[in-house]
């Protein structure tokens, strides 16, 4: 970047240290990408020169790949020259006419009922996620769920998604997922393990259920509930356990601790001026994180006419995108955020004095500010924990919005959602011991993975040979099922009926949209089969369920059949939100300060050692999406790492202890081990280091396994997420980590512009205060005339949160390919929307920003990708989109080669998955590309086609919100708005109209339709914090 | 060509300039020696024909791979490629000439969605039945039909008309602005056993598209099998064009996602 070209140092150098200095030496605001983008090394030059790297380069390389291989897969000059030939006399005969093979119509017998052959259905259901149900609607096309979009009905969703929801449909297609019931290795029947659990069961009921077991995950099911009260009826000895590895034990234990009683805490942010985060991921991680993220995006308007802009504080131990919001973010260890708790708490209640907390000045300064800013904003700000920090920090949050007057505003309690409750962090290591002491004698798992997911001290694995009679219900043949005698197929959540709740306790029905693809079966049916009643099916116990619920309200039977097909149809079942919870506080947390015991000292014994993070992953999450292609391809949000996780450490921390990128080190912890890369991530916290749940499978599919390390392995009961003590050991290897960040590169140029609140008052076009954003210069081309439609999208910085929901929507509307980390590491990722993520600032420990920008094509006006195309496959339409035709398509690359953006995307290989399973997944409306074809965005031009003929057999315009982009339709913020810039009074026109409005690379007169709204900001002025 | 001697005399000469001496060799050594005897002088490698064999080599060269292209192209288009007045055969010989031509049932009768979806809809199985348990319950001929439909195993057509996988037609908006089924489909009416009318070419949807005006039809005629374009098309045409809202769609998004 130009900050760079003016440093000392003519010689690039990838010494940490010169770096350092040399952003130190930059005038101005200094954007950087990463710091490869920093160092200029000649490896980032040359990607940034090449978007796609050379033939010769890549032949190399995988020939050095192949050493390790047979000599089949290793690519000699002389093999490439063979297949080269053969292409080439290949190729004419392709041009050879042939006729077209013969396609068969196959009717239907009789017609599905509301169902019309060519036109999509949407059906309401939900999927659990991260500790609450998510709303959603399920594009259907002639049977097949082809897409995943929020229910906008839905209070956790209001018609949004994340990247998880979205990439849950290729779940459903997976060809990996467990298919049969497995005895003991061997393939079975479920007639086989009916016989076989009756007879246990009858076996259990004699002594009452005294060695039965069951392990489940948090139970968000009504209906669940009811049936494991009614099976623990019936077996009263026995005992059922809960263990989820990303859970809420901290937060009910914080709830037991400040209100005697467990809660779950609701947030309105949409309420909240000032916002306090501590380790509080709530737009990524945190139940009903995609209502919560809609929220914040609401206040985070900037416009003309009104100004909206809520104020974040984060203290964080390892960088989410919730701290990349923050106007204040401080970077900590992970036990100092207990003492920042306590000294706001003292700050707040003393006025000013922060009482005898010794902390850096930073620190110190920040809670000055943000004690400030909460006094000024009683009744409108918001404190937030994350399931991370210990009980004492969650009670204390709670004492800090009682006593800030937020309780009944901006939060509000209701009875927990989940319905098992009592005791979770014991429940587990008490069922180990039962099963170590003999005294458990059937064990019933269902949809867990504990062999896998449990703390590493409890050895869960060693002890499940030991019962007697183990029975798995999965979707994956995973880690655990190896080690059960009776491993069960589990349907995937298209495939089922159940019932779920939202973050604040609202019921969604889950209905399927697809007959089970294999021999599966769902938790309600198997807790039925283990009561005894063999014969229900899972529809029968869901509508039962809840026809009992209607009638006990009093409702006449007649009409339970609408009140049914009702709240299937809407996706929620109307006012069963759960009612306020009147919690108050427990005396050591109402009046006085908390006299609970202080934390231990954040200042660990031993210099050398350093904090272990635990951070659930931003796209496998826990490692149940381990198996999904489309998770693990995608970017991190801020690591921009794929299909693996690391050890991430701060620069100062690398510089310290001479560690550099791809490093494995050999992380000590507790007497455990395990090997990991390194990454060096600007803005995480120094002598932290983090490393993601989920990687390093073992078994449970063939994209999983080999993927990262297993971080489990060093987690223990006692300190679920984090702890000291950790060293570091150097090795000898390396290995490539797929980091995306330096692909696809602008090399730089001014792309982010961002603003301060007060600047943007006084200056608000402060995006053109630059000396490359020319008047509307002249061209030589002609001038377009749109009459009826000019789409275009605007994209507003502010608001983007970086989640990457709209990166995998659009994998999903638009058929992407998966390519697999060989070829990301060659920058072939073949994603058609890419969130680009920059820090500012000066410290590249402490970035002051971080900045999220998605770019997709810009469909220019001036399209410099038309003009070099030999064979016209893009061309300009009369709506001014930049069309991409794949049937002309001839592969020269020249179209990417000229585009300024490196948005075009070419398919090196086969990428698309052409198995008839995954044909049952595509978007029927969009083509699968073949090799040799580039590919972009293309707006979805099938939704706009398809809006204009709904519109032109109406004879009227496409009206403007009737259509969508599926990354727009994706976002929980609402950042990315698209419409008809014809129409001079939609909403896109409107955003254009915005004083902040700028376009990227506007000096090369490209005139891009997709246009961003300048990122502002509103921190407290002079805060030094 | 020169004649012998002269040859003789630039080659042979070298010894003693004998002919004589010369003879033996060549008839020992030289298969060609008994037409030299017979001639007299050496033959012409080349005849002069040769020069028109050499022209039409020359020419073939060049203009052979053009000949060559113009056959393909040909070929591409002809009836074995193309498919058009090649009637396909069917799991039941199901007539449109018996249907729509002679009993006059309405195409939207079996067609249902072709008003508002992409697909036109071919008939469910239960459609043949509404009339086929009725009547003919016993013909021979619909004995698949009714086998069909008690075993839930559905009939599986030839597809007829089939656009390749990257050009994504609808039918009902070309419906709903006034262009009929048969300026596509042609005379369904009077197929026993349908064919195609039309290759399905790129070129022939540009026709339509780029001049509408004169293939539309007012919407009473839609669905007329045999309509044909009215003397004054060149008034109405546009008329319609007008009124229908129709416009010129060429571009590629149009039909290529």
């Amino acid at each position: 970047m130009s900050v760079t070209d003016s440093a000392p140092q003519p010689e690039p150098d990838t010494d940490l240290e010169t770096l350092r200095a040399r952003l130190a030496a930059t005038q101005g605001p200094a954007f950087w990408r990463g710091l490869e983008d920093l160092a200029q090394t000649p490896a980032f030059q040359e990607a940034a020169r090449r978007e796609f790297p050379r033939l010769g380069s890549v032949l190399a390389e995988a020939k050095q790949i192949g050493a390790g291989k047979t000599k089949a897969q290793e690519v000699s000059r002389r093999a490439f020259l063979t297949v080269m030939g053969a292409s080439l006399a290949l190729a004419g005969l392709s041009g050879c006419a042939t006729q077209q093979p013969q396609e068969k119509i196959v009717p239907y017998i009789d017609p599905p009922n509301d169902s019309e052959p060519g036109k999509p259905l949407f059906y309401a259901t939900a999927l659990n996620l991260g500790g609450c149900g998510l709303g959603i609607l399920v594009t259907s096309r002639e049977g097949r769920p082809i897409k995943i979009e929020g229910n906008p009905t839905h209070p956790s969703s209001l018609g949004a998604t994340d990247a998880i929801a979205q990439a849950s449909l290729l779940s459903l297609y997976d060809p990996d997922r467990s298919q049969a019931v497995i005895h003991r290795g061997v393939p079975s029947t479920w007639d086989d393990f009916l016989n076989a659990a009756t007879a246990q069961m009858q076996a259990e009921q004699a002594t009452g259920g005294a060695g039965l077991r069951f392990l489940s995950g948090g139970i968000l099911s009504p209906t669940l509930a009811e049936q494991r009260q009614a099976l623990l009826a019936q077996y009263p000895n026995a005992r059922w356990c809960s263990y989820e590895p990303i859970g809420r034990e901290n937060m009910q234990a914080g709830a037991q601790m400040a209100f005697g009683a467990d809660v779950n805490t609701v947030y309105h942010f949409e309420k909240a001026d000032v916002i306090v985060a501590l380790d509080g991921d709530f737009l990524l991680t945190l139940p009903g994180h995609v209502r919560y993220a809609a929220d914040f995006g609401r206040r985070r308007s900037v416009r003309k006419a009104k100004v909206d802009l809520n104020r974040l504080y984060v203290a964080e131990s390892s960088p989410t995108i919730t701290g990349a919001m923050a106007e204040h973010r401080l970077a900590v260890r992970p036990g100092e955020i207990e003492e920042i708790a306590r000294a706001l708490m003292t700050t707040l209640r003393n006025g000013g004095v922060s009482g005898s907390f010794s902390a850096t000045s930073a620190t110190q300064s920040w809670i000055a500010t943000l004690a400030g800013d909460l006094q000024a904003h009683r009744g409108r700000s918001v404190v937030v924990v994350g399931e991370t920090q210990p009980p004492i920090v969650h009670a204390l949050a709670h004492s800090l919005n009682g006593m800030l007057g937020n309780v009944g505003q901006t939060v509000t309690y209701t009875p927990p959602l989940e319905a098992v409750v009592e005791g979770q962090a014991q429940s587990l290591p008490q069922l180990v011991a039962d099963m170590q002491s003999g005294q458990a004698q059937t064990l019933v798992m269902l949809d867990c993975n504990p062999v896998y997911a449990s703390p590493a001290d409890l050895n869960f694995a060693a002890s499940l040979p030991k019962v007697a009679f183990t029975v798995h219900l999965s979707e994956y043949e995973d880690e655990t099922a190896n080690l059960t005698q009776w491993h069960l197929p589990q349907s995937h959540f298209l495939e089922a009926w159940g019932d779920t709740r939202a973050h604040d306790g609202t019921i969604t029905l889950q209905q399927p949209l697809i007959a089970p693809l294999y021999a599966t079966h769902t938790p309600y049916e198997l807790l039925s089969i283990l009561a005894g009643k063999l014969d229900r099916s899972n529809h029968d116990i869901l509508r039962d369920r809840w026809k009992q619920v209607y009638q006990a309200t009093g409702a006449s039977v007649d009409d339970f059949d609408l009140f049914w097909r009702t709240i299937l149809n809407d996706g929620v079942v109307a006012n069963t939100a759960l009612p306020v919870f009147p919690a108050t506080l427990l005396p050591a947390f109402a009046g006085s300060p908390p006299e609970a015991a202080r934390a231990q000292t954040s200042q660990p014994s031993d210099p050398q050692a350093l904090d272990l993070v635990f951070t659930p992953d931003p796209t496998i999450w826990d490692g149940r999406f381990a198996n999904n292609g489309w998770l693990q391809e995608l970017p991190k949000p801020l690591t921009k790492l794929t299909w693996d996780n690391a050890a991430c450490i701060s620069p100062r921390t690398a510089q310290d202890r001479g560690f550099t990128d791809g490093e494995v080190v050999i992380l000590r912890y507790r007497g455990r081990r395990v090997e990991a890369p390194i990454l060096i991530l600007p803005g995480q916290p120094e002598g932290v280091v983090s490393i993601s749940l989920g990687y390093g499978r073992t078994r449970g599919g063939n994209v999983g396994v080999g993927a990262g390390f297993n971080a489990y392995a060093l987690r223990t009961s006692d300190a679920p997420w984090f702890g000291t003590g950790l060293r570091l050991e150097k090795t000898d290897k390396r290995v490539s980590l797929a980091i995306t960040h330096s692909h696809h590169t602008m090399e730089g140029r001014d792309i982010v512009r961002a603003a301060t609140i007060t600047t943007f008052q006084h200056n608000p076009g402060f995006v053109h205060d630059h000396q490359n954003d020319p008047e509307r210069p002249e061209s030589l081309y002609p001038e377009y005339h749109y009459p009826e439609y000019a789409w275009a999208l605007s994209i507003d910085l502010t608001k983007c949160i970086g989640c990457n929901a709209c990166v995998t929507a659009c994998q999903s509307e638009n058929n992407i390919a998966v390519v697999g980390k060989e070829e990301v590491l060659r920058g072939r990722e073949m994603h058609w929307i890419r969130i680009d993520r920059y820090y500012e600032g000066k410290n590249m420990d402490k970035p002051n920003g971080t900045y999220f920008m998605p770019v997709a094509c810009m469909m220019c006006e001036h399209a410099p990708c038309e003009l070099v195309c030999p064979p016209g496959a893009t061309l300009h339409n009369r709506d001014g989109l930049n069309q991409m035709v794949y049937n002309r398509c001839i592969g020269t690359r020249y179209c990417s080669n000229n585009c300024p953006y490196k948005v075009r995307r070419f398919n090196f290989f086969q990428y698309a998955d052409l198995s008839p399973l995954k044909q049952l997944m595509r978007n029927p409306e969009v083509t699968v590309r073949s090799r040799g074809v580039m590919e972009k965005c293309s707006y979805c031009v099938q939704r706009i086609e398809n809006a204009k003929i709904t519109a032109d057999k109406e004879k009227r315009l496409v009206h403007d919100g009737e259509i969508t982009t599926a990354c727009a339709q994706a976002c929980p913020t609402n950042a990315i708005v698209f419409g008809n810039l014809a129409d001079k009074n939609s909403l896109v026109s409107q955003l254009k109209r915005e004083p902040h409005d700028y376009s990227l690379l506007s000096e090369l007169n490209t005139r891009p339709r997709t246009t961003y709204l300048g990122k502002v900001s509103n921190p407290v002025e002079n805060s030094g914090a | 060509m020169r004649p012998w001697v002269e040859m003789q005399g630039e080659i042979f000469y070298r010894e003693d300039g004998n002919l004589f001496y010369w003879e033996p060799y060549i008839r020992n050594t030289n298969a060609l020696y008994p037409l030299f005897k017979q001639v007299g002088c050496m033959p012409q490698f080349f005849r002069s024909y040769a020069n028109t064999g050499m022209r039409i080599g020359m020419l073939g060269v060049f203009a052979g791979p053009v000949v060559l292209g113009f056959a393909l192209m040909g070929f591409n288009r002809s009836p074995y490629i193309t498919q058009v007045g090649l009637p396909k055969g069917q799991p039941v010989q199901f007539s449109h000439e018996h249907h729509a031509g002679a009993l006059g049932i309405d195409c939207r009768f079996c067609h249902t969605s072709v008003e508002t979806s992409s697909y036109a809809n071919i008939p469910p199985m239960k459609t043949c039945m509404t009339c086929h348990s009725q009547i003919w319950v016993n013909s021979v001929m619909l004995a698949p039909v009714r086998e069909s439909y008690a075993s839930r195993v559905p009939l599986q057509w030839n597809r007829v008309h089939d656009l390749p996988d990257f050009a994504y037609f609808n039918h009902s908006i070309h419906v709903n602005k006034g262009f009929g089924c048969s300026t596509c489909h042609g005379r369904v009416d009077k197929m026993p056993l349908v064919y195609r009318e039309q290759p399905l070419f790129m070129s022939w949807c540009l026709n339509c598209h780029r001049n509408p005006e004169k293939y539309v039809r007012p919407e009473s005629q839609i669905f007329t099998m045999g309509w044909r374009p009215p003397a004054n098309q060149a008034t109405l045409g546009p008329q319609l064009v007008k009124q229908n809202q129709i416009r010129k769609l060429d571009d590629c998004y149009v039909c290529h996602r």
